[in-house]
């Protein structure tokens, strides 16, 4: 084994693993039964479940037919759309709450004309943490899934083609069973990064307990009014949750081909 | 150690003789951080700027933010040397933990006012208009100043308000009435001055129950001790309080 590459490859490791071990070495366990159960936690926690999950659906029924389309069909500027899929991925989420607030906010750019027209407005409501935990998530899943279908064979759908099946048929019955570990595997990632998100939601929905307070957002207040301990356990719940997600789903799926 | 303190006690001594007249300004130099409230933001700046210029060879760099967050920040051993609050509680936090140099002075009061899009167009008078239906309105989490002075002010007027939002300091409250995304807002008489240009500030009687005082202390495991002291000195100066009173603060 080459020093050159184990030290560092040993390094790297140490680096990622060690914060979680700080964290977990400030755990209160004492009190942490009684943390845990409080309604602020759970408020927290529910609204962080529901609302990654509503992200996930919602980025799953945009984003796959998007992905499918950067993937299958060939027309012009599609290199100039992958583009501008991949922006909100390198764009601090801060940055995407700025924007969002510009666009869909109550003076923004079709937000007030949702407000005026339908009396919508999305900042500090619950679906405008949907919509920050989305536009952040999406792009995730867009190239996972449009990955999957690059390297799915397309003899298959060529198949069904000659078989006489329409490209909706094509995509429903063929395209969607091949691919469908390549968008699991988007699905929970997009879900993970929704979870997380933090600074698009902060910016764009608020922060009120129960309505727009996601766990990260408390992890966060809590944090800020000098309760260490309370940021540690709501911590701990989050990387609990992350944790379980990714390892019941890694072998069903991750490793799928 | 010792001959660190003795070098240090020597730096005071040649600069007090070279100066003269002023012991505290004489051996100041380097970089002074203050870690200041939100609501400081302009008038720290300004003061900052003034105390450079009467110091020369000095740099003063500030860290803005809710007064919790930097009383958390400073107890995690943030590098600090001046720190500046909203309110005696949140500078408990730090003198409790051990972390102050002396007793912290107290150097401006500041109270709340409503603040509202430009030309108040919801037609706010005073907190009971804020719970008309409809209004959305942002106060500042109750661990910053800002909103437990919100929260007394609130229950002296025995008003019943359900915000949109609860922002980290008054600036993030502020930015929210500026973007015409609430309403109004509780914030600070000096922080709808200075934003003058984008919302108007309407006062009401409550806000005198809710007065904060402005502790500021030099840190104990400051870098730049003399800096630290020159500058808290600077700001209970007369220059300072000229600042503080343009901007809308209380003389203490």
């Amino acid at each position: 084994m080459p020093l050159p590459l184990l030290l560092p490859a040993v390094l790297g490791l140490v680096f990622l693993i060690l914060p979680v071990i700080g964290l977990l070495a400030r755990v209160p366990w004492a009190t942490l039964p009684h943390r845990l159960t409080s309604p602020e936690v759970l408020d927290a926690l529910r609204l962080s479940v529901l609302t990654a999950t509503a992200a996930t659906v919602c980025c799953l029924v945009l984003g796959v037919p998007l992905a499918w389309l950067l993937a299958r069909v060939t027309f012009p500027g599609r290199r100039i759309v992958r583009a501008l899929i991949t922006v909100p991925l390198v764009l601090p989420p801060v940055v995407g709450g700025i924007a969002l607030l510009l666009a869909l906010g109550r003076r923004g750019l079709v937000g007030q004309w949702l407000d005026e027209t339908f009396g919508i407005a999305l900042p500090f409501t619950t679906a405008g943490v949907v919509v920050a935990e989305s536009f952040v998530a999406l792009p995730f899943l867009v190239i996972a899934v449009e990955g999957a279908l690059r390297g799915a064979d397309v003899r298959y759908e060529e198949a069904a083609a000659t078989l006489g099946a329409g490209r909706w048929t094509t995509f429903t019955h063929v395209t969607l069973p091949l691919v469908g570990p390549g968008i699991a595997a988007g699905a929970v990632l997009c879900w993970a990064r929704a979870l997380g998100e933090f600074g698009a939601t902060i910016t764009f929905a608020g922060n009120f307990p129960g309505v727009t307070q996601t766990m990260p957002l408390a992890v966060y207040q809590t944090m800020e009014s000098g309760d260490l301990d309370g940021a540690v356990v709501l911590s701990l719940i989050l990387l609990a949750v992350s944790v379980t997600v990714l390892a019941a789903l890694r072998d069903r799926w991750l490793t799928a081909p | 150690m010792r001959t660190l303190r003795a070098g240090l006690a020597l730096l005071i001594a040649f600069g007090a003789a070279g100066c003269g007249d002023d012991d505290t300004s004489a051996a100041v130099t380097g970089q002074v951080s203050v870690f200041a409230a939100a609501s400081l933001t302009e008038s720290f700046t300004t003061i900052g700027k003034q105390f450079e210029a009467a110091h020369p060879g000095t740099t003063v760099t500030f860290n803005f933010a809710g007064s919790s967050a930097l009383a958390t920040q400073i107890n995690e051993g943030a590098p600090a040397d001046v720190f500046a609050s909203a309110a005696p509680k949140n500078m408990a936090t730090v003198t409790d933990a051990g972390n102050a140099s002396g007793a912290p002075v107290t150097f401006a009061r500041n109270q709340l006012v409503i603040a509202t899009g430009k030309g108040d167009p919801k037609t706010i008078a005073g907190l009971a208009d804020l719970t008309k239906p409809g209004l959305k309105v942002a106060l500042c989490a109750e661990a910053v100043p800002c909103g437990a002075a919100a929260k007394t002010a609130l229950d002296a007027a025995g008003v019943k308000l359900t915000p949109v939002t609860l922002e980290q300091d008054v600036k993030a409250a502020l930015s929210k009435v500026k973007l015409g995304e609430v309403d109004a807002a509780l914030v600070y008489r000096t922080d709808a001055k200075a934003a003058a240009a984008d919302v108007d500030a309407v006062e009401f009687p409550e806000s005198a129950q809710a007065v904060n005082d402005y502790p500021i202390v030099v840190l104990k495991e400051a870098k730049n001790p003399a800096g630290a002291q020159a500058f808290v000195d600077y700001v209970g100066s007369a220059d300072g309080e000229k600042v503080l009173t343009e901007a809308g603060f209380q003389a203490p």
